[in-house]
């Protein structure tokens, strides 16, 4: 692995930890979703860092060179952020069909005890 | 000598209503009303609009029903559970569900809702296909785009398997049941897409007993079913999965 793309890959990562810190720091992102993300970009930072790992992993999984390996990893870990996003977003569906079929029977109960009223 | 409680609970009557989900269903929805205020006064009756931008709501409350709008659609699964909410929220013993485009023949409520009251049965499945063997009810011809049938078959041969009961008509959204699978119905497990063969499916492992009774239907008016265009495919789908799912839980 050249020097070049250690030192692109270093500061991506190092960008993209501060980016996510910041994020949260101004509210823009939840700390339960931003899990996965630091998981992501800490996971790429390390195998960079600790390059003896890299091409323990890599040589484990039979990848050809340890830059593949890296991006495995990052595209696996993408997959699984999108996944968990799919299971945030069935969640939050089901929780907006809970509140709206609530709001519709409230406001038919509204309606019906303005109704009563307005005959008294 | 009895506690108050059992003896207001015995003379309690036991209540039962209509519901009636629709979406733009403003031309249907009237006539649908007004058959089911004369031919049963005693039976309340609520429609579920489900985000409709026509003027199903205005049309439905000088028909004379009570309706509940949802604010935006939730799909025709998610429209019925609102209906299931209300009878739940207001203590009904029975509820029957049509659908308010006018396919379901309001005359077969009778048939669909006697059985469950008798307590021969828990849930009656109206079929369109049963009415077509039995004398006496004159069934129009169905047709249906050729994905949807195939899907009905195959659905209902899995449903009748599992079930070990002859299920004919798995789509059919004419039904009637008691409080205990209104009850189970308007929580998390009641699928708000398409309920279908999986509903039955569940409710059969839930311990329910369920029948097929033989109803009238006309062919959709506007032939806006949710089985047409792409969405035949989605429906094999997540009917396959659904089932599946199903079978795999407790």
């Amino acid at each position: 692995m050249s020097l070049r793309i250690k030192i692109v890959t270093f500061v991506i990562c190092i960008a993209m930890l501060l980016l996510i810190v910041d994020l949260v720091r101004r509210r823009k992102l939840r700390e339960e979703y931003s899990q996965l993300w630091f998981a992501t970009w800490l996971g790429i930072l390390i195998l960079m860092v600790w390059f003896d790992l890299l091409k323990w992993v890599s040589h484990l999984i039979g990848a050809v060179s340890t830059v593949s390996t890296l991006f495995l990893f990052a595209f696996m870990f993408l997959i699984l952020i999108s996944l968990h996003f799919s299971v945030v977003i069935s969640k939050l569906t089901d929780k907006i069909k809970d509140l709206s079929q609530q709001h519709a029977l409230l406001q038919n109960e509204l309606e019906d005890i303005k109704r009563v009223q307005s005959n008294i | 000598m009895k506690a108050w409680g059992t003896v207001m609970a015995e003379n309690e009557p036991q209540k039962t209503i209509v519901i009636i989900p629709a979406h733009n269903e403003g031309d249907h929805i009237p006539a649908i009303v007004h058959q089911i205020k004369v031919n049963y006064p005693s039976i309340d009756m609520v429609v579920i609009d489900d985000g409709s931008s026509d003027d199903t709501k205005a049309k439905a409350l000088l028909a004379g029903a009570s309706v509940i709008s949802n604010p935006f659609s939730l799909g025709y699964g998610g429209a019925l559970q609102t209906g299931y909410k209300f009878a739940v929220k207001n203590g009904y013993h029975f509820l029957v569900q049509l659908d308010g485009d006018g396919q379901h023949d309001p005359a077969c409520i009778n048939d669909l809702i006697e059985p469950v009251r008798r307590g021969v049965t828990d849930i009656t499945i109206g079929s369109r296909f049963l009415a077509s063997q039995t004398k006496g009810i004159d069934q129009p011809a169905y047709r249906a785009p050729i994905v949807r049938m195939i899907g009905m078959k195959i659905f209902g041969a899995i449903a009748t398997f599992l079930i070990k009961q002859k299920v004919t008509d798995p789509t059919s959204g004419y039904q009637s049941m008691n409080s205990r699978v209104f009850h189970l119905l308007s929580g998390d497990t009641f699928p708000i897409d398409y309920p279908d063969a999986d509903v039955i499916i569940m409710l059969h492992r839930a311990g329910f007993r369920i029948k097929e009774v033989p109803v009238r239907m006309f062919p959709s008016p506007d032939d806006k079913s949710m089985h047409s265009g792409l969405k035949p495919l989605y429906y094999i789908f997540k009917m396959f999965l659904s089932i599946l799912v199903t079978l795999l839980r407790k």
